[in-house]
């Protein structure tokens, strides 16, 4: 089973992601910002990271340029899920290091698709 | 709805569309069809059904057939149909095309527009392979409605996320707003014709590759038997035809075979098929980028 990392300030969409992506076959481990999960990657890299924008402490484009930094950071895919859905803020993310991107809204739909995408399925 | 006006909508959506509406999808029906009982002022099915068979109402007619025929459609929908492209029909056409250079593609069901853009996508990606090439894409469909979006490119932000790749989206596609409008030069790739595949194909004309996925399942055994043969007729003996995941040639015609190991396609069988026609001069010339311009 592979490991996902859902990475959100919003307790509702860590839900929602955590129910869509243990039906695809994946198990959870959750974090409320960045710097969490970048606790979250030392102690244990996951497979995938679902991993929202703008969050308190640490927001998600400072989570992922320090994590492709680290030994082990290039391993997993990174899939950005956020409001975020201009052509500015995507191009920033993908050249800071990221797989795939979902604009939100997102259903379960989007997310088995971009998944898909990038070979986690 | 009465069964006797279900009884009436299913014989004139299978006369006007080919389409054959099994007993019970009613839901379908009342879920298509009251937006355009409503757009049209009526209250009820019944009065968009008694609406229909009086004269003069073609209009109202086709705006039934459309809603009816109408189907939701991702980019790169099921995806193998277009590693199928790249990896088997575009090499091995690239080959036995190499003095013609100029490749026509049809997609029968377009609907949207998102099958022959993905394909336009998959030859852009293509780069220096089809340097110098020119490629047809017509994309065809019995609604209008599906049509004009299509021709616009104009998709929501859900449709451009499902089946994707966002690299593609930013490089093929122009954000407006909260939508986004595939690129000029991808139009450009694209004709549109509004085509009901109950007609003869003599207007279509030869191509060497037919999509005609998931459209196949509305028509009854009859229909789709002749739907094959005339795909057939139109294709060069070394041309392909892609069906749906769920569709196969198998029990309703031998005028196609399944190719060994690539699942969903078909080429015509060597027996029965035509040669490929002479050589013409192409219609469009090449560009410089390696894709015809129109």
């Amino acid at each position: 089973m592979k490991h996902c990392l859902v990475v959100d300030d919003s307790s509702v969409i860590r839900k929602v992601a955590r129910r869509i992506l243990e039906d695809l076959d994946f198990s959870i481990s959750e974090a409320e910002d960045g710097k969490q999960a970048l606790e979250a990657c030392r102690t244990s890299m996951p497979d995938a990271i679902l991993l929202d924008w703008n969050m308190p402490v640490m927001d998600g484009l400072e989570f992922l340029t320090t994590l492709r930094h680290e030994s082990g950071g290039d391993k997993p895919v990174v899939v950005f899920c956020t409001t975020e859905n201009d052509v500015a803020h995507i191009t920033r993310a993908i050249r800071a290091g990221a797989n795939e991107y979902i604009m939100k809204p997102f259903d379960k739909e989007i997310v088995e698709a971009k998944f898909q995408e990038v070979g986690l399925i | 709805m009465t069964p006797s006006e279900y009884e009436f909508l299913k014989r004139f959506l299978k006369t006007q569309s080919g389409l054959v509406l099994s007993d019970e999808k009613q839901y379908l029906v009342e879920s298509r069809l009251l937006p355009v009982a409503r757009k049209a002022g009526l209250a009820s099915l019944s009065d968009l059904i008694a609406a229909i068979q009086r004269p003069a109402s073609n209009a109202l007619q086709v705006s039934v057939v459309e809603a009816m025929t109408t189907n939701e459609s991702f980019f790169f929908r099921d995806k193998t149909p277009f590693d199928n492209f790249r990896d088997t029909m575009l090499p091995e056409l690239l080959k036995s095309r190499a003095s013609r250079r100029r490749i026509k593609i049809w997609c029968a069901a377009a609907s949207t527009g998102q099958e022959p853009y993905s394909l336009a996508m998959c030859l852009k990606e293509a780069g220096s392979k089809v340097a110098g090439w020119s490629f047809d894409i017509l994309g065809t469909d019995l609604s209008s409605e599906v049509l004009d979006k299509a021709k616009a490119g104009i998709y929501s932000q859900f449709e451009v996320q499902r089946g994707l790749p966002i690299q593609m989206l930013l490089k093929y596609f122009t954000q407006k707003g909260e939508l986004w409008q595939i690129n000029p030069d991808m139009r450009a790739m694209v004709k549109w014709r509004k085509f009901n595949l109950l007609e003869s194909f003599a207007t279509i004309g030869e191509h060497d590759i037919v999509y005609c996925r998931n459209v196949l399942i509305y028509f009854d055994q009859a229909t789709k038997i002749d739907i094959l043969q005339k795909i057939a007729k139109l294709m060069p003996s070394d041309g392909y035809l892609v069906l749906g995941a769920a569709e196969t040639v198998v029990g309703l015609t031998d005028a196609f075979q399944p190719v060994a190991g690539v699942r969903g396609l078909y080429q015509p069988k060597q027996s029965l098929a035509r040669p490929m026609a002479p050589v013409t001069a192409p219609r469009f010339a090449a560009i410089g980028g390696g894709l015809a311009g129109r």
